[in-house]
């Protein structure tokens, strides 16, 4: 009767490792047709391009963590893009209060969300209104000026190793141990898992849901931001897509909707995948009008083969 | 198995010196409102030191209600809480109760099934954390399910929302014993074993008796009275809200409960005679399900078809098979399924009482297209007087029903319904004896009208009103025991029986 824990072994858990399946499925084909990809400069090209939605797809991951989805976060990016383009430029001090505002602005609405009982999805549908309307305020017609710094930073060369590689990687690393290892992580996912029972065990909800929305904010002034040096001038619709990219992003990386089950690593991999996978299409040259499409077949053929592994593991 | 009986029955009930004058904690005229309900009406009681306090009263006694005020979860509305010098107005939080040591497993699972087991002790013990904290919560729960339940097989790295009812069942009590940095005084089990298979209950009601000896307190919530004669020192009896009684445990026998429960049962429930279940082929079921097809089950129409063994082996695969075969595109079985998991399996939770109950009826053969309001209003009507179905309108949320009118209505909804074929998957948990009783005798009255019962129970009383009983083990039969051969002695010795490979 008595079985040591250690001595069992794990089965391999198909489910976590399709993310990273899913990178090569995309990446190998793409090596095949394009030899550039995988050089050092085909890496920083393809992979710069991957950053700002590597952290729109965190921010999006943090909300989904509390349960709840965040429609806003494209319009936000580009909020935070024109921000960067106007007014961090002009008087920085006023650019950085702006940002540490809109942070602010998430976290409240996390707050709001829960203690008034609101569908996230309505609020954040409403607020990319707002985001929007403040970003065309700021920015009528595409322009602005990325600042100097920023700019450097996203062209910044590392000897050998790609630096957009070291910054994933970095990235990636710095969620999982905040998300899944650390104590704080793990009670902001026990949230996700079961409000009623932490909040039994005297956790404050809203606080949580607070702090996971806050997080989005602050992975949304990254994603902006970064875009921002990357292209060195903004635009008010220059994210929209970023929206369902990071959705699609988390649950690509092996996330669900419900129940507070996410891997940053997964979400990180799932964001690059995508990059990736607009990227290949272009190789292959299909015309832009074709690729959204194609993308959203790929999400399908990636989230069906998810089924089938659960199904699997269920037999066994 | 009677090596861990005598153990169990045999551990002294005076290890502990107890101290009658000063209580650990008292709780004086507590009252608690919803709304309009009073579910706690002038509630009393003072727990002492190292004894084992059984609490019995049937479903929306408020049991419930008032554990949630002892365990910090629910401010009361009027009276006070002591513990010993400081006094409480209207109860306290939840970070106060766990510095008095007041730990609770609830009735529904507190797990977050998304965190591991280490992560889960987290949740109850915020004081869990800086470097190492999972290295440490991990070595707290091991060693208390190592105390509880020798032979496990749990690791604190385990997923919880991969384990079974029973193992989930298993963590959260274990969490609910650990020691972080505050002893554990007082632990409120909740309907603990409903979901233990007999062998774990047993390890648990051991483990009772040991720490109530060691001097922790434990209340034990459970329609189980044989468990309460076994284990308790005291017996707390509930009605209406109130404490009317509390029982010494010596000499004490099951009608006394009963009886001051407020439920009498004239005489016992006798087996009725039924007609013969049909014995030619055509009048009986027969599925061949399991891993490989392996498992043949049959059940003559009209009869009661048991399901046992230890909790968690393969019973709610087969019933789930079963299920599936008779919906299948060309069955004509017509079939309903009672849930035992009620949470995940059974209830729409944002639905009302009356919602919960007539979404059976779209399956019904003799429905139109439309749905008739006026006919499902009476059916309901009717069945909920049947099954005495009580605490909130048929307008309110499923939830706000205390667990046992939840599975209540279950049953309704399955028996309601046009089935002749009703599987049930451990129905019985958390429903009162009086309840119990009464959906024996509906049980046997429906199958000698010739509908056909497939009944999983993790309680054996049970399996004496089946017709016979499958035992499993490892997802297989390993017995089929006829009526009068299903003693408690065969069934424990098949439940442990290896199946042949």
């Amino acid at each position: 009767m008595n079985f040591s824990a250690a001595s069992r072994r794990r089965p391999l858990d198909l489910r976590s490792m399709l993310p990273v399946i899913s990178l090569f499925a995309v990446l190998v084909p793409m090596a095949i047709v394009q030899p550039n990809t995988v050089s050092y400069f085909g890496g920083v090209m393809l992979l710069n391009l991957g950053i700002p939605i590597v952290f729109a797809t965190l921010a999006q991951l943090s909300v989904i963590t509390a349960n709840e989805l965040d429609l806003s976060i494209g319009s936000f990016v580009s909020l935070v893009a024109c921000i960067g383009g106007t007014l961090l430029q002009s008087s920085p001090w006023l650019g950085w209060g702006a940002l540490a505002g809109c942070v602010l602005v998430y976290a409240l609405v996390g707050a709001l969300i829960e203690y008034r009982r609101i569908s996230s999805v309505v609020v954040t549908l409403g607020l990319s209104f707002v985001w929007n309307g403040i970003a065309v305020l700021l920015l009528p017609a595409p322009g602005g000026q990325a600042p100097e710094w920023l700019a450097s930073l996203m062209s910044f060369h590392m000897p050998v190793v790609p630096a957009p590689l070291v910054w994933t990687a970095a990235i990636a690393l710095c969620t999982h141990l905040f998300f899944m290892r650390s104590a704080l992580g793990v009670s902001l996912r026990g949230v996700g898992g079961n409000a009623g029972a932490m909040h039994r065990f005297g956790w404050s909800i809203i606080r949580s849901k607070a702090v996971l929305f806050g997080c989005a904010g602050l992975f949304g002034v990254c994603s902006g931001l970064t875009l921002l040096g990357l292209t060195t001038s903004a635009d008010a619709n220059i994210a929209l897509r970023y929206t369902l990219l990071s959705v699609a992003g988390v649950i690509l990386g092996g996330g669900e909707f419900t129940g507070g089950r996410v891997s940053p690593v997964g979400a990180v991999l799932g964001a690059i995948t995508l990059t990736l996978a607009s990227s290949f299409l272009s190789f292959l040259q299909v015309a832009p009008e074709w690729q959204i499409g194609l993308q959203g077949a790929i999400l399908i053929a990636v989230l069906s083969l998810r089924l089938v592994f659960r199904l699997k593991e269920r037999r066994q | 198995m009677n090596q861990m009986e005598s153990v169990a029955s045999g551990e002294s009930r005076a290890g502990f010196a107890v101290s009658e004058s000063v209580p650990l904690i008292a709780l004086t005229r507590i009252d608690v409102t919803f709304g309009v309900v009073r579910a706690l009406k002038q509630a009393d009681f003072a727990f002492r030191t190292g004894e084992c306090v059984a609490i019995a009263g049937h479903n929306g006694a408020g049991k419930s209600t008032l554990m949630s005020v002892l365990s910090g979860a629910r401010r009361a509305t009027a009276g006070w809480v002591e513990a010993g010098d400081k006094r409480f107005e209207r109860g306290y939080d939840a970070d106060t109760a766990r510095a008095l040591g007041v730990r609770c497993v609830f009735q529904e699972l507190s797990l977050c099934p998304n965190l591991t087991i280490e992560e889960n002790m987290r949740a109850v013990h915020p004081q869990l954390k800086g470097f190492g904290w999972r290295k440490r919560a991990r070595a707290i729960i091991e060693t208390q399910l190592d105390a509880i339940f020798p032979g496990h097989r749990l690791s604190g790295k385990d997923l919880v929302g991969a384990l079974s009812l029973s193992q989930q069942q298993m963590v959260e009590i274990a969490r609910c014993f650990a020691r972080v940095d505050t002893p554990v005084k007082l632990v409120i089990l909740d309907e603990p074993t409903s979901s233990l298979d007999k062998y774990t209950a047993e390890q648990l009601l051991t483990f009772v008796r040991k720490s109530a000896a060691e001097g922790i307190t434990t209340v034990l919530i459970t329609h189980m009275l044989n468990e309460m004669l076994r284990c308790a020192d005291r017996v707390m009896v509930m009605r209406d809200g109130g404490v009317i009684a509390t029982l010494p445990v010596e000499g004490l026998t099951k009608d006394a409960i009963i009886r001051a429960m407020g439920q009498f049962i004239e005489g016992d429930v006798t087996l009725r005679e039924r007609a013969a279940p049909g014995a030619t082929a055509q009048d009986a079921y027969r599925w061949t399900v399991g891993p490989r097809q392996q498992t043949t089950i049959d059940a003559p129409r009209g009869s009661i078809v048991g399901f046992a063994g230890l909790a968690g082996q393969g019973q709610t695969d087969v019933l789930n098979a079963i299920y599936a075969s008779a919906r299948g595109r060309h069955s004509r079985d017509r079939v309903a399924y009672v849930a035992g998991d009620r949470r995940s399996d059974g209830i729409f939770p944002d639905w009302t009482i009356a919602q919960n109950f007539d979404i059976r009826s779209l399956y019904d053969r003799t429905r139109g297209s439309w749905l008739k309001a006026a006919s499902l209003r009476e059916l309901f009507d009717t069945w909920a007087r049947r099954l005495d179905i009580r605490g909130a309108a048929a307008g309110a949320n499923i939830l706000s029903l205390s667990g046992g009118n939840q599975q209540k209505v279950l049953f309704g909804r399955a028996l309601a319904s046009d089935a002749d074929l009703i599987l049930m998957d451990d129905p019985m948990r958390g429903v009162d004896i009086g309840t119990k009783l009464e959906i024996y005798r509906l049980l046997q009255d429906e199958a000698a009208r010739g509908r056909t019962f497939i009944w999983y129970t993790t309680e054996n009383d049970e399996l004496f009103y089946c017709d016979k009983t499958y035992v499993f083990r490892s997802g297989r039969v390993t017995r089929e025991l006829s009526a009068s051969e299903c003693t408690e002695e065969a069934l424990l010795a098949a439940s442990f029986e290896e199946p042949v490979r």
